[in-house]
């Protein structure tokens, strides 16, 4: 992942390019803007993690993306890509080609993502025969080896299965052999293992990286928890108040946290090999209303290293080291030269599920 | 399915009974003596309490009320003094004529009330969207024997297009049952539709917008199998409820709505009884209202299991 995009030197097309989007909610007299400035690109086969706190705007990018706002959310500036394409630009038509088979989405909560009423195999089988031509034969054996791909027993039966006869790990499971049916090529997971108890959030995560390897899919995995991406992303963005605040290559986010939101977020995991009576640091306070823009940084009030100038104007995301592939949006940058003596911070140890 | 239909129907036993005791107590609590109004104010004490033993009025009330249910389980409601005949008789007749407007009243207002909550849903905040809540409360405030005088007025007086009394005129056939029914069945229709039109309207708002719907759209099915497939099934729900309780307020809406068109239904017998005090035809009449009101929550339960699979389990 570059925030610049560097097609030409590259071996393949990114499958998917965001360029400075933002998303407006709102009148147009008065819109109150949730991402602001994004840009990023994927890769065929990559994986990219976005990480935030709630209401960061992680969300409503990759909603802005599918075009599955709701109510008055709206791309205002920037573009999103797909293959070149634009999907802004495409009709409603070629976007509901493009979803499923080029985007797919998985959901946080497995429950309230599928339909109550209809059963399992309808819901999956119900692309597949209306827009891909399947017989009903043929989309049923192709649903039963969906559900086997992603470790559901006795997928024969499941099919008549309600959503609500089934556990929080098999919905979401389902909803996986929903989200690959169409073979996307990019696969965007919303906080896939937010709904779940720990045990089970790791067997997904693991069954989302190797279905992403097997099938060759891209991955965009949005989660608050750096620990989720940091066994399965290759590299992280690190949002704050609707916008990119670090980005660079997993290893070297973890080994060199540059941005104080960053550091602020690994130092609230709890981490292995700390001392056992050493306390997790919450960060205190609350993000900005986005009603209320602040002037600068919008981390300033909350942030333990901020100085006056913070205030000043908003700080542009640059790479510090050019070439680095890691760009902080701080114009303080409290650990530059822990990073440019190239020693670690201590905290390559951050937990890695 | 089956226990869930089992069980529910056993749970109108007791809503039966109830309704029974109601209809009975009302004869008892009603003031004046029966003897008097069988045998005339001139009747000797002796006449009186032959009487009273004839028909078991010296008995306790708990027996007189067993007499009763025994009686209604052969199918006899008593005898009817204003049309000098069984009460059975009297509200079968016209339980069809009732039943049919009500069932043309409910089928008409769901099947537009629908229509209208649903085209307004899919464009929340547009111009038809605004208009369907304006129309809402124009038919909301509208009292149903004040729409029927004017739909008299309008389509029976001034345009002369169709017959505004009775179920039928000349030779009768089904056209001319249609065109009798048409004015009343408006009339009955319009309350309920509104309430089915804003209900569908705003149960399907919310579903539209639940994450199942994005997961679906997020799979690339199109905005008609959303909202025809995957919306309106689980908003029904909602408006299964209040077409059930529409169901219930177009039976009791019938007093008003038959006697304004002169339809020959349980509404204008009950209205006709009420106004020369006959009581046997007044207990039956709220007998056999209640009795479809219970029938109408059964099968508005069934269907409400039917649409959402979790309730079978409760």
């Amino acid at each position: 992942m570059n925030a610049i995009p560097t097609r030409r030197s590259e071996p393949s097309r990114p499958v998917l390019e965001v360029e400075n989007l933002r998303v407006s909610y709102g009148s147009a007299q008065r819109p109150i803007h949730v991402v602001n400035d994004v840009s990023f690109s994927v890769r065929p086969g990559e994986a990219l993690g976005i990480v935030g706190e709630s209401g960061c705007g992680k969300s409503q990018t990759m909603l802005a993306v599918l075009r599955l706002l709701s109510g008055s959310g709206r791309i205002t500036a920037g573009r999103a890509r797909f293959e070149g394409q634009d999907l802004a630009a495409l009709s409603a038509r070629q976007m509901r080609r493009i979803r499923g088979h080029g985007l797919a989405l998985i959901s946080q909560d497995a429950l309230s993502a599928l339909n109550p009423s209809m059963r399992i195999g309808a819901q999956m089988a119900e692309p597949l025969v209306r827009y891909d031509g399947m017989s009903r034969g043929d989309a049923r054996k192709r649903c039963i080896e969906l559900l086997e791909m992603v470790g559901i027993p006795g997928a024969a039966t499941r099919l008549a299965a309600y959503p609500h006869e089934l556990s929080g790990g098999m919905r979401q499971r389902v909803l996986i052999a929903m989200a690959i049916s169409g073979n996307p090529k990019l696969l965007i997971a919303d906080e896939p293992t937010t709904a779940l108890d720990v045990t089970i959030q790791a067997q997904i995560l693991r069954l989302i990286d190797r279905l992403r390897r097997e099938l060759g899919m891209a991955l965009v995995l949005i989660t608050h928890d750096l620990g989720v991406v940091a066994g399965v992303s290759d590299t992280i963005a690190v949002m704050y108040a609707g916008r990119v605040v670090e980005t660079a290559e997993t290893d070297r986010l973890f080994e060199t946290p540059r941005h104080p939101y960053t550091r602020a977020l690994l130092d609230s995991i709890p981490k292995l090999d700390a001392p056992a009576d050493r306390r997790l640091q919450p960060i205190a306070g609350l993000p900005p209303d986005p009603l209320r823009p602040l002037s600068g940084c919008p981390f300033h009030p909350r942030c333990s290293h901020a100085e006056p100038r913070c205030t000043d104007g908003l700080p542009a995301l640059e790479a510090k080291e050019p070439g680095s592939g890691h760009l902080i949006r701080c114009v303080i940058d409290p650990w530059r030269a822990a990073a440019a003596g190239g020693r670690t911070s201590g905290l390559t140890g951050a937990s890695r599920p | 399915m089956f226990t869930f239909v089992l069980r529910r129907a056993l749970q109108t036993v007791p809503v039966v009974l109830g309704v029974t005791l109601a209809t009975f107590l009302l004869s008892q609590i009603i003031p004046g003596d029966p003897t008097d109004v069988l045998l005339g104010p001139g009747a000797s004490d002796e006449a009186r309490e032959r009487l009273r033993t004839a028909l078991g009025l010296d008995r306790s009330m708990v027996v007189q009320y067993l007499y009763y249910l025994g009686n209604l389980a052969q199918g006899d409601f008593g005898q009817s003094f204003t049309f000098a005949r069984p009460v059975i008789e009297v509200l079968a007749d016209r339980m069809a004529n009732t039943a049919l407007l009500a069932f043309a009243a409910i089928a008409l207002a769901s099947a537009a009330g629908i229509a209208a909550g649903t085209w307004a849903a899919v464009r929340p905040g547009s111009l038809r969207d605004r208009g369907l809540t304006v129309g809402v409360l124009f038919l909301n405030s509208m009292p149903s024997f004040w729409l029927g005088l004017v739909l008299i007025l309008i389509f029976g007086l001034h345009l002369r297009l169709l017959p505004v009394s009775g179920m039928s005129s000349g030779d009768g056939g089904p056209l001319n049952l249609m065109a009798h029914m048409l004015l009343p069945t408006v009339t009955l229709a319009a309350w309920s539709l509104a309430a089915i039109a804003r209900m569908t309207r705003s149960s399907l708002l919310e579903v539209i917008n639940s994450d199942y719907v994005r997961t679906a759209r997020s799979r690339g099915v199109g905005e008609a199998r959303i909202v025809l497939f995957h919306a309106l099934p689980n908003a029904m729900p909602a408006v299964i409820t209040v077409i059930g309780m529409q169901m219930g307020f177009l039976l009791s809406g019938a007093v008003l709505t038959e006697t304004v068109f002169s339809w020959p239904g349980i509404g204008l017998a009950m209205y006709q009884a009420i106004s020369t005090r006959d009581i046997p035809l007044i207990q039956g009449g709220i007998l056999v209202l209640a009795l479809a009101f219970v029938a109408i929550n059964f099968a508005v339960d069934v269907l409400y299991a039917y649409f959402n699979p979790k309730i079978k389990l409760a």
